[in-house]
C-alpha cells in the first residue's frame, strides 16, 4: 500500500468523524498553541531583560555603600553609608582602568513644580553619569563638571517625572523644586524603559551630586559609586583594584569583611538572565503539560475509534490488508490529527501572543524555531501516542474483528 | 481440470485453557476449478472453521492446504494476507461493507491493498468494471445505507471479484436476505460459476445449497456426505 493511498484512507476516516476529530485535535491545538504563546512570552521577557541590562551602561562596575547591621537587623546595600566623596576621588586617581567614575546619592522625595506634585527619585551623580549609562539627552544639556563643583542647582529630569510635571510642555528651562529647594531644569533625558528590577527608570530627576548632598540630603556619605572601565577586559583588574583601594583606605584587616560590595554589571546581568531563564522553562514546561495532555486525548480517542472500528479492521484484513497496513492507517490518522492540531495551533500561538502583547503590554518574541519544533513535536506526540492504538488493531484476528458487533 | 482447493487431512484444534477443541478433525477435500460447491451442516459442526482454514483467515494444526497449487499451511500472518488478497475474493453474510463509503470505493479495497500498485484512475477503472458485472453501474456514487440488501451483497461481490481471484468465498451469503432478493444472489453465483469461477458457499437452508452443483456436509469436524447435486436449481439465465 502506498503512501498516498494511507493518506487518502486517513482523511477520509477523520472527515466521518468530523466533531470527534475537531474535538480531538483542539488538545493538541491548545497544547501547542500554549507552547509557542509561552515560549514567545518567555523569549519576550528575556530580550526585555537583556534590553535592561544593556541599559545600565557598557563595563560598568557598581560599588554600594555596605550593609549596616544594627541590633541584628541589615540595611540593604548602601545603608551604611561607608563610601566618601574621597573615596570615589580616590578610585579615579588611582585606579589607571577607570575611565568614568560617578559618587551616587540618592533619595526618593517628593518634587514639585508650579501646582504639580509628584514623588520621584532624585539622584545625585557626576558629570560623567550619563556617558557611563550610555543616556542621551532628548532636549537640553546635561550639567557639567563646573556645576558639581560649585553645587549648582541645576536638574536634568528623566521622561516619566517630566510628564508628570509638566505634563507635555517641554520642562527645558522651567523650575523643579526638591525638598523646597528650586533647581533649574536644563536637560531631558530620553526614555530608558523599566529597570532590571522593574521600577521605571525615567521616574527620575538626577542633579550635581553635590548639590544633592547639601542641598537636599544633606548627607556626607555616598550610597554607591559607579565606575566604567575602558573596556571589557578590564572589569574584573579594576574589580579587584578597587576593593583593594578600598579596603585599605577603610583600613580593613585582613580576614575581615568588606564594609561595601562591588558588583559588575555582568554580574548583575547574569542574575536577571539567570532568573528570565527560570521563567522560560517554567513556561515551556508547565505549555508542555498541555501538549501532552493533548496527546494523551488523541491515545484516547484512537483506542476508542479501534475498538469501534474492529469490524472494518477485519474486512480490511480480509481483503488483504497485512498488520502493517492497519499499523500505518491508524498511525497515519493519529500523525494527521496531531499535525492538523499542530498547524492551527501554530496559529493559536502566535495570535494569542500578538494579542498579549497588544493588550497587556507584554512584551512577545515568536522565533521560527520554536514555531518549527512544536509542530514537529505535534506530529512526534501523534506517532508516540498513535503507535499503541495502531499496533492494538493491527494485531487483531481478522476471524475474530469480522465477528465483532 | 486442476484442484484450486486440495485438503489433506486438516486438523484444527482450539485450545481453550482446559479442554482443547477439535473443531475441525481430519477433513481431506479437492475442489476443482470451475466448481460451486456447497458447505452444509449444523451449528458446529465445523463448517465455519472449515471455511476460515479454505479462506486463509487461519492456519490448521495439522495437515496441509494447498490453495491454487501454493501450500499455504505453513505461511505466516502477513503471507496470508497476501494470498487472501490475490486469490481470495469473500462474501459475507452481513455483506461487510465499510459504512459511509461510496460503493464504488468499497469494491477499491482489496486494490489498495494489492502489490500491484494500480494508479488512483486504474483502480477506478477495475472497481467500475467489477460493479458492472454485477449490475450495478448506476449505483457506483450510493453508500451502503442507501441501498437494498440485495443490492448491498452485490457490492460486497463485486469487491470479492476485483482482484480477480481463484476462488469466491460465500459466508452464508443468503442470511440477511429474503427468498427472492436470495435467489438474486444464487442467480449472479451462477453466473460467475459458468463463467469459470470457482464458488465455495456455506449454508444452513438446503433449498440454497440446491443451485451448488455439489453439496459438502459436515458433522462433528469431518465431511459426512460429498455428493453432487441432482436436479439443481437454476436462477434463471445460468445453464447446467
Amino acid at each position: 500500500m502506498r503512501f498516498t493511498a494511507t493518506g487518502r484512507i486517513a482523511l477520509q476516516a477523520l472527515r466521518r468523524n468530523k466533531l470527534r476529530s475537531a474535538l480531538t485535535a483542539l488538545g493538541i491545538i491548545i497544547g501547542v498553541g500554549a507552547v509557542i504563546a509561552m515560549v514567545g512570552i518567555g523569549n519576550g521577557a528575556k530580550a526585555q531583560v537583556e534590553a535592561q541590562i544593556a541599559s545600565i551602561g557598557q563595563n560598568v562596575i557598581l560599588v554600594f555603600s555596605g550593609s549596616m547591621t544594627r541590633s541584628g537587623v541589615h540595611s540593604g546595600w548602601g545603608g551604611a553609608g561607608t563610601l566618601t566623596v574621597d573615596d570615589a576621588q580616590a578610585i579615579a586617581r588611582e585606579v589607571p582602568d577607570a575611565a568614568a567614575v560617578s559618587p551616587e546619592v540618592r533619595t526618593f522625595t517628593q518634587v514639585a513644580a508650579g501646582n504639580q506634585n509628584w514623588s520621584s527619585q532624585v539622584l545625585g551623580e557626576s558629570a560623567d553619569y550619563f556617558a557611563i549609562r550610555q543616556w542621551s539627552l532628548a532636549d537640553g544639556t546635561g550639567f557639567t563638571d563646573q556645576d558639581v563643583r560649585g553645587a549648582t542647582k541645576v536638574a536634568v529630569i528623566g521622561r516619566t517625572a517630566a510628564r508628570q510635571l509638566f505634563g507635555d510642555e517641554s520642562p527645558v528651562g522651567q523650575i523643579v523644586r526638591i525638598k523646597n529647594v528650586p533647581f533649574t531644569i536644563v536637560g531631558l533625558l530620553t526614555a530608558k524603559g523599566l529597570s532590571v528590577m522593574g521600577s521605571d527608570q525615567d521616574d527620575v530627576v538626577v542633579v550635581p551630586y553635590t548639590s544633592g548632598m547639601k542641598r537636599i540630603m544633606g548627607t556626607t556619605t555616598l550610597r554607591a559609586i559607579l565606575v566604567q572601565t575602558s573596556d571589557a577586559g578590564s572589569l574584573n583588574l579594576v574589580q579587584q583594584q578597587i576593593t583593594a583601594l578600598l579596603r585599605q583606605r577603610h583600613r580593613i584587616g585582613p580576614g575581615r569583611d568588606d564594609d561595601f560590595t562591588v558588583r559588575s554589571q555582568q554580574e548583575i546581568a547574569d542574575m536577571a538572565t539567570a532568573t528570565a531563564k527560570v521563567m522560560r522553562v517554567l513556561l515551556g514546561a508547565i505549555a508542555s503539560v498541555s501538549l501532552l495532555v493533548g496527546g494523551i486525548g488523541i491515545m484516547n480517542i484512537m483506542l476508542v475509534s479501534v475498538t469501534e472500528r474492529t469490524r472494518e479492521i477485519g474486512i480490511r484484513m480480509a481483503v488483504g490488508a497485512r498488520g502493517r497496513d492497519v499499523l500505518l492507517q491508524f498511525l497515519s490518522e493519529a500523525v494527521t490529527l496531531s499535525s492538523l492540531g499542530g498547524g492551527l495551533g501554530v496559529l493559536l500561538g502566535v495570535g494569542t501572543a500578538k494579542l498579549l502583547s497588544a493588550v497587556a503590554g507584554w512584551p512577545t518574541l515568536i522565533s521560527v524555531s520554536s514555531i518549527v519544533i512544536a509542530f514537529l513535536f505535534s506530529a512526534a506526540v501523534g506517532i508516540f501516542f498513535g503507535f499503541y492504538p495502531a499496533r492494538k488493531a493491527s494485531q487483531l484476528d481478522p476471524i475474530e474483528a469480522l465477528r465483532y458487533e | 481440470m486442476a484442484a484450486v482447493i486440495q485438503l489433506d487431512d486438516v486438523h484444527k484444534t482450539y485450545d481453550t485453557g482446559d479442554v482443547a477443541v477439535h473443531a475441525v478433525r481430519g477433513v481431506t477435500l479437492t475442489i476443482a476449478a470451475g466448481d460451486f460447491a456447497a458447505v452444509m451442516g449444523a451449528s458446529g459442526s465445523g463448517k465455519s472453521t472449515l471455511m476460515n482454514l479454505i479462506g486463509c483467515l487461519d492456519r490448521p494444526t495439522r495437515g496441509r492446504y494447498a490453495l491454487d497449487g501454493t501450500d499455504v499451511s505453513g505461511l505466516d500472518r502477513d503471507a496470508l494476507a497476501v494470498i487472501r488478497n490475490r486469490k481470495l475474493g469473500f462474501v459475507f453474510q452481513n455483506f461487510n461493507l465499510l459504512a459511509r463509503t461510496s460503493a464504488l470505493e468499497n469494491v477499491e479495497l482489496p486494490l489498495l491493498y494489492a502489490p500491484d500498485h494500480l494508479s488512483p484512475e486504474q483502480q477506478r477503472e477495475r472497481a467500475s468494471r467489477a460493479l458492472e458485472t454485477v449490475g450495478l453501474t448506476n449505483r457506483a456514487g450510493h453508500i451502503p445505507s442507501q441501498l437494498s440488501g440485495g443490492q448491498q451483497q452485490r457490492v460486497a461481490i463485486a469487491r470479492a471479484l476485483v482482484n480477480e481471484p481463484a476462488l469466491l468465498l460465500a459466508d452464508e451469503p443468503t442470511g440477511n436476505l429474503d427468498s427472492q432478493t436470495g435467489v438474486e444472489i444464487m442467480g449472479v453465483f451462477q453466473r460467475l460459476n459458468d463463467a469459470g469461477m470457482t464458488v465455495v458457499m456455506v449454508t444452513h437452508e438446503s433449498d440454497i445449497a440446491q443451485f451448488a452443483r455439489r453439496t459438502i456436509v459436515m458433522r462433528d469436524g469431518v465431511v459426512i456426505t460429498d455428493a453432487p447435486v441432482r436436479g439443481r436449481t437454476l436462477a434463471g439465465g445460468a445453464t447446467s
